[in-house]
């Protein structure tokens, strides 16, 4: 058989059913393969929303997102996106066209060093050079990417490797890779000191990040904490993790955060990390504020991550559903009444009841929407203002999914990574926030979206500006904004023309019945709320 | 900021001496030297990577590596239980009347000959850092014309030997 159908048939052992791609010279022979097989195929309208989609795919399902394209500009345009899967450790595996292999490094027409180029945002790259090599490399790209701390693997393939015959197609049982052997059990010893250091402490704090999610660990987490009685806040990656209502739960800590959560974790005496690299973002903050004497355990997949950004006593390689498993059989509770009392006292009522007419509070909004979403919806939000508005506000619920790029910050990432999550869970709700900067950004995938009528509410904040931006700016160059988008198109004339319906609010009380048109439409629904550009994130 | 060795064992792959020096510069890491050949085993390379850094980045360095999936082991070596060597070819000015005092020094230091022309001598000599240093120095004197240095390798002494494991480790 040719290579290429070989490589079909092996996408369909890793139990692919869904690519997400854009053809081009250099990739036909797959594209071929593809055609004739019952993978569905969703054509994007520009490559870096294929890895996004991927994504967006991966994280709902819990599978290994696939994004196919071809060489050159095709390739390089995936790089963005496949650095923003790495940033959060989503696992995909994005297949590339090369040009012929006798004829790689003499510039050829749409040839670029992919591979080379994307060194630093994979966990790995293969440049197939023998069509035998197939099935074993596409194996291990996906047993790499899904396994251990996941993230991003690059296959380049040339187009004569694709279109080489291969004898007989023999995909092997096992992978075996020398250099590559994540720890999924934590090690004994380090579970019973941290067992200890738990019992000794007064103000024990876990924060949970993107880790616990991405190990499917939610019901041991929710274990854990009732076994232990410890509070729980969260990064931006995190939120999900425990539902929102728990009596345990404080908040989302970061620059963007919750006062309360970041006072928490300056307070403790113990902090349990799991599943979060506590990066700047998240821990910038706090650093300097937290107690001298606190004691961390940090319990993380990647050894490199501990001890990178925080010091940690007692440090715990390992996956974090096995080790919150190994800690349940070995923990006891801890008196935490006083100690959550003091947590929930600090929370501030924030008051968001400025009456404002001419624009929406977008607080409000995610406050409305949040109660009337369904309990297993999945929210997707773009970067900025937005972002944090929707982190802050939507409500945590059992089954609810809540993605973001929070490591890189990708704008435009909202609008494909709900395409992919819409696709991997039809039958669920799927709403994507974005601002007016971020939706420009990947606003093509509107036709990706009509094109196979995908039923996603776009809550598409206005303010006609880069609103995070905005804000920084001020805070230090006064207010004179570098960036104005006062000539954004009108956006519900935009969407029509895609095909998609629309409706713009300008004040508070028309969210209702606009929200209620857009989960009754049987289709894609544009939800235009006009924001005053001075809104602020947090206040 | 230290001086520290490590002797990395790869696979034999196209990319992987890219990716290495990649890591180092894309994290801001300082490498002093790198060398690198086939093992005993065709199918596996040894890099031996000489880093300058405390502590947190060597520790960040190895769990860096460790997390490149063509890297299989690494070992940091210890100067006293470890064999260093450098291999170095220095071209050096000679003229009638010097040659034979810098034929002297090369047989002190019992270094090779491995070119002769009228107004040079290229000699070849291996041994560890500070015996090339010392003869660099001697030879600056006559003035020297050009010098290749592979960088160090090393290896362990007595019996013990860097082993790659097949089965995991933490089993």
């Amino acid at each position: 058989m040719k290579a290429a159908e070989a490589i079909v048939e092996c996408l369909i052992n890793e139990n692919v059913d869904t690519v997400f791609g854009y053809p081009g010279g250099h990739i036909l022979e797959v594209y071929e393969a593809l055609r004739k097989s019952k993978i569905r195929h969703v054509l994007v309208r520009q490559e870096q929303a294929a890895a996004h989609s991927a994504s967006g795919y991966a994280r709902v399902s819990g599978k290994v997102g696939v994004c196919i394209t071809t060489s050159g500009p095709g390739a390089t345009n995936l790089i963005t996106g496949i650095a923003t899967a790495y940033m959060d450790s989503i696992p995909i595996v994005a297949i590339t066209g090369q040009v012929n292999s006798t004829k790689i490094g003499r510039d050829m027409f749409q040839e670029a060093d992919i591979t080379g180029a994307t060194e630093s945002f994979t966990k790995h790259s293969y440049l197939v050079k023998n069509e035998n090599d197939l099935p074993r490399i596409i194996k291990e790209a996906f047993y790499i990417a899904s396994t251990g701390r996941p993230g991003p693997v690059l296959i380049d393939i040339p187009s004569d490797i694709q279109a080489a015959e291969i004898e007989k197609l023999v995909i092997p049982e096992t992978v075996s890779i020398r250099g590559y052997k994540p720890t999924i059990k934590g090690h004994v010893g380090q579970i019973k000191r941290a067992v200890k250091a738990i019992s000794e402490s007064k103000r024990p704090l876990i924060i949970a990040g993107g880790g616990v999610l991405l190990s499917h660990a939610e019901d041991e987490l929710l274990n854990f904490v009732e076994k232990t009685g410890i509070p729980l806040v969260h990064t931006l990656m995190g939120k999900g993790a425990l539902p929102g209502n728990n009596r345990h739960y404080i908040g989302m800590i970061g620059n963007h955060g919750f006062s309360e959560a970041n006072r928490a974790v300056a307070m403790a005496d113990l902090l349990i990390i799991i599943g979060t690299r506590v990066a700047d973002r998240a821990w910038g903050g706090i650093s300097d504020q937290t107690n001298e004497d606190v004691r961390i355990i940090h319990i993380d997949v990647d050894p490199a991550e501990i001890g990178k950004n925080v010091d940690t006593h007692i440090p715990l390689v390992g996956d974090a559903r096995t080790i919150l498993t190994q800690m349940i059989e070995r923990v006891d509770k801890v008196d935490t009444d006083e100690w959550i009392n003091e947590l929930k006292s600090l929370k501030k009522e924030i008051k968001s009841n400025r009456e404002k007419t001419g624009s929406v509070n977008p607080k409000y909004v995610i406050e409305t929407i949040s109660k009337k979403l369904d309990d297993d919806a999945v929210v997707v939000a773009d970067v900025g203002q937005n972002q944090f508005w929707a982190a802050r506000h939507f409500e945590d619920k059992p089954g609810r999914r809540f993605l973001t790029s929070g490591g890189l910050g990708t704008m435009g990432y909202g609008l494909p990574a709900a395409v992919g999550a819409k696709i991997a869970a039809p039958d669920r709700q799927v709403l994507t926030v974005v601002g007016d900067g971020g939706f420009q950004m990947s606003l093509h995938e509107l036709g990706t979206i009509s094109h196979n009528d995908l039923n996603i509410i776009i809550l598409l904040f206005n303010n006609s500006r880069l609103g995070m931006v905005r804000e920084l700016q001020d805070r230090f160059y006064g207010k004179n904004n570098a960036v104005y988008l006062d000539k954004n198109p009108d956006f519900i004339k935009l969407c029509d023309a895609y095909g998609i319906k629309g409706v713009r609010i300008r004040t508070d009380s028309e969210l209702e019945d606009a929200f209620e048109m857009a989960t009754r439409h049987n289709g894609p629904f544009l939800l235009e709320c006009v924001v005053d550009p001075n809104e602020s994130t947090i206040l | 900021m230290s001086r520290h060795v490590l002797s990395v064992l790869v696979e034999n792959q196209s990319g992987v001496l890219s990716r290495v020096s990649g890591l180092f510069s894309r994290r801001g890491y300082n490498i002093d030297s790198l060398s690198v050949g086939e093992t005993e085993d065709p199918k596996v390379s040894r890099m031996t990577i000489v880093v300058r850094g405390d502590d947190y980045i060597l520790e960040q360095i190895k769990k860096q590596l460790n997390k490149l999936i063509d890297v299989i082991k690494i070992v940091e070596l210890d100067p006293q239980q470890s064999v260093f060597r450098e291999l170095a070819m220095i071209k050096v000015n000679t003229t009638m009347e010097t040659r034979a005092s810098i034929i002297e020094i090369v047989s002190i230091f019992r270094a090779n000959i491995v070119d002769v022309s009228n107004e040079t001598l290229t000699v070849e000599m291996t041994g560890d850092e500070s015996k090339i240093e010392a003869f660099i120095s001697l030879m600056n004197n006559y003035g020297i014309v050009e010098v290749v240095r592979t960088g160090l390798t090393a290896i362990e002494r007595g019996s013990r030997h860097i082993k790659i494991q097949t089965r995991n480790e933490e089993e």
